[in-house]
């Protein structure tokens, strides 16, 4: 079925008894081309764009629970292209580019809304490190203009601009930022690929990864064995469970990230903005609710929800940047699994067994990622070779030392990012 | 979560500082190889269930601790100076 604003007129005038389901529900075969492990974001973009750009439609996407049920459905729903170094500054810059034609690629809204980013900052080494961004920015050809105090002021007065530890001095303002409502985006990739042929097939847990003499043979699953001959990894969250089913041991500590959303107000935050001086970032969502978040509880975790001194951190950043939005109630809090890496930087590579693929240590960065992850992904399972934008994330470069992506300068260690 | 400290006793996460799984107390030796070195600073076990880490109680007594933690739960279940670890 194809979407349409026709289409939606037609429906609501008889009664929308015409809307059927986005995608089947297949029973999984014995043997694919191509497995798929995961049905969030970046395994359902990576099956579609194998389907897409080479034609490969014998691919499973397997999903221990439901389509979109993990991490792309629990984060901040924040699309930016705002990275420094080389290697993620070129990745993400394609990603905003997939970003900006992705509704009508998929024939789907998924209510991609380029409203702009607002970094601010608060003294003057914070105003050179973000000119320093902007530069960074605008040689990879995105956008980035430097606000002064009274162009931050502008475009979001409700700041605490004379707060008086960290008064505003300007803002880093990125105008093809914004965000995107981030089931559709799994939902819109989904429908893509069963349309081309991707069997989805959901409560499926892999237990195991079959491998002999080095090479893939396929995996055993809640619901059944399948045979396969290439095989993806794309379980940000719980990578290292799944990638030790192969033997292997990765880069990775998982962290949980809280997220907060409050009750629907009136539109009143209509950019995307992130403090300088504390954790903490904001946007309100299409339905009313200002969405914000802060940083990782920083401990090992799997609980999918965090403990009360970050909910106390943010709350505080929130209050401190504008204070206004103490009279909203929060409504809901939840936390997601991230898989962290030493640099913070995330990984696209073959691994030491012959046709399987990772795709993981996504950080706290992963949903920006989704439409440049699924593309870079299936041109690697495709085509043994990667893709040009993503040469960077490469699983050795923590081995070697060469090639770390250290965004924020503070060490490739564990912990630090 | 509240860590028990084998010194100061059961005390606010916020006092601790973590450092990250207990193997970063299991430094190697300076001549081992590259590939030992690589397991110590970036691959992790990073197990979903009952792991051991390493904190330091930043906030009081500045010991290193060892607790042992369910990642699945938050659940502490137990700490021990890390001099004293297994």
């Amino acid at each position: 079925m194809r979407f349409s604003g026709w289409r939606v007129l037609k429906e609501g005038l008889t009664g929308n008894r015409g809307w059927t389901p986005h995608w089947r529900d297949p029973a999984p075969k014995d043997e694919y081309d191509i497995v798929i492990i995961g049905g969030g974001g970046h395994g359902l973009a990576t099956a579609y764009y194998l389907a897409r750009e080479h034609g490969l439609s014998n691919v499973a996407v397997l999903e221990k629970g439901y389509l979109g049920g993990g991490n792309v459905g629990r984060n901040t729903t924040i699309v930016r292209a705002n990275y420094f170094l080389e290697g993620n500054s070129q990745f993400y810059s394609y990603s905003m580019k997939l970003w900006e034609g992705l509704e009508r690629e998929l024939n789907y809204n998924v209510m991609h809304s380029q409203r702009g980013v607002i970094n601010v900052f608060h003294s003057d080494g914070q105003r050179d490190a973000f000119v320093r961004r902007g530069n960074m920015m605008r040689s990879q050809g995105d956008d980035a203009v430097l606000l002064d105090r009274m162009g931050v002021e502008r475009m979001v007065p409700y700041l605490d601009f004379d707060n008086t530890r960290f008064p505003v001095y300007g803002g880093l303002y990125h105008p093809r930022g914004g965000s995107a409502r981030h089931d559709a985006v799994a939902w819109g990739y989904a429908r893509g690929a069963d349309s081309r042929g991707v069997d989805l097939i959901q409560n499926c847990e892999v237990t195991g990864i079959d491998i002999e003499n080095g090479v893939v043979r396929g995996v055993q699953t809640t619901r059944g064995a399948i045979r396969a001959k290439k095989i993806g990894l794309a379980v940000a969250g719980r990578s290292s469970l799944v990638a030790a089913m192969a033997g292997m041991r990765l880069p990775v500590e998982s962290h949980v990230l809280q997220a907060f959303v409050t009750e629907g107000l009136k539109p009143c935050i209509n950019h995307v903005i992130s403090y300088g001086m504390g954790h903490f970032y904001i946007s309100q969502s299409d339905k009313g609710g200002l969405v914000f978040g802060g940083d990782l509880d920083m401990y090992a975790s799997y609980a999918q929800r965090g403990n009360l001194p970050m909910v106390e951190h943010v709350m505080e950043a929130g209050m401190t940047l504008m204070p206004m939005i103490g009279k909203a109630k929060v409504l809901r809090s939840w936390g997601g699994i991230m898989d962290m890496t030493p640099d913070g930087s995330p990984i696209i590579d073959k691994t030491g067994i012959d046709g399987l693929y990772l795709d993981c240590g996504w950080c706290y960065g992963g949903f920006k990622a989704v439409p440049a992850s699924g593309f870079s992904f299936a041109h690697l399972i495709a085509t043994d070779r990667p893709f040009d934008a993503a040469t960077g994330f490469r699983l050795d470069r923590f081995r070697d030392g060469y090639g770390l992506m250290d965004e924020e300068g503070t060490g490739a260690q564990h912990n630090l990012h | 979560m509240r860590i028990h400290c084998p010194i100061c006793g059961e005390r606010d996460r916020r006092e601790f500082y973590y450092k990250g799984a207990a193997a970063a107390a299991e430094r190697p030796d300076p001549q081992a190889d590259a590939a030992t070195w690589n397991d110590f600073v970036h691959l992790r076990d990073n197990p979903a269930g009952v792991t051991r880490d390493l904190w330091y109680h930043e906030a009081g007594c500045a010991a290193w601790i060892v607790v042992t933690r369910n990642t699945a739960t938050h659940e502490v279940l137990g700490a021990v100076l890390a001099e004293d670890r297994a």
